[in-house]
């Protein structure tokens, strides 16, 4: 398997949605390459950064003050 | 109108979310979440049931904020297409690998301030699929069915998506020699 080859499977050994052949595939080009092995790790790690981070917090106040907006119009229409 | 409230408190957060997203920009995002729930409740009576509610609502979020950003650009075409075509991405560049525990090298509000600098250089196509999938954590068939996406087009955008943002990444959570650390308060580990 080339890292092209690999790259092209990388959504799937993220999504542990390999099947098991394929998965064999995959692991043995990882234990021979570290470059492919660095990229399926700091993309994990880029993934769960993102998911334990709220970027667009909602502070309560805006919170109040969008349900109180959404409800009037709503009760208009 | 209560049961329709209790559907606003349910998701008025994860819709914020992927306005900001989408639009770069507090104030349109408040905008797009007031429409977007205006909106949803004028068509309640069109909700088929056959997808969740969520998706059905996302979906009219995402039309909102694309909107919403033509508007800002004088009127400019703007689609879930827009700059897809980059080969960016296909191929990682930058191989370096990370410290062992980039979260520890910033403190709190310098890594929100990474992130959003980060994924707001991704074209909104790249991001509003990679918010509902690895952060909302749509299913790929939910997420093509939010955007109206074939399949493959999500798993070809989300792969490129996720490449980019590490690769963006990169350059921040790189192992360092002597592993000081730049923006730590409380010093170096």
């Amino acid at each position: 398997m080339t890292c092209t080859e690999f790259l092209a499977q990388l959504d799937e050994m993220l999504d542990q949605d390999a099947a098991l052949p394929l998965r064999a595939d995959l692991e043995e080009h990882l234990r021979e390459c570290e470059h492919c092995e660095i990229t399926l790790n700091t993309t994990r790690k880029t993934i769960q950064i993102y998911r334990s981070h709220e970027l667009y917090e909602l502070p309560d106040d805006l919170r109040e003050r969008l349900h109180k907006a959404i409800l009037a119009k709503c009760r208009k229409c | 109108m209560a049961a329709f409230e209790k559907l606003v408190r349910q998701y008025d957060r994860q819709v914020f979310r992927i306005a900001n997203h989408i639009v770069q920009n507090r104030e349109d995002a408040e905008d797009v979440v007031q429409d977007a729930f205006l909106k949803a409740y004028e068509k309640l009576d069109q909700f088929q049931g056959n997808s969740k509610f969520y998706t059905w609502l996302v979906r009219i979020a995402v039309n909102e904020a694309l909107m919403r950003l033509r508007k800002r650009r004088t009127g400019r075409m703007v689609s879930i297409d827009e700059d897809v075509e980059t080969e960016e991405g296909s191929m990682p560049r930058d191989l370096a690998d990370w410290s062992p525990d980039p979260e520890a090298m910033y403190g709190q509000s310098e890594m929100a301030d990474i992130l959003r600098k980060t994924i707001q250089g991704l074209p909104p196509g790249f991001r509003v699929v990679f918010a509902l999938r690895d952060v909302d954590g749509l299913s790929t068939e939910e997420t093509a069915e939010t955007l109206g996406l074939s399949i493959p087009a999500v798993k070809s955008r989300l792969l490129r998506a996720r490449l980019q943002l590490r690769e963006r990444l990169s350059r921040y959570f790189k192992k360092r020699d002597g592993s000081v650390s730049r923006g730590k308060q409380d010093g170096a580990k």
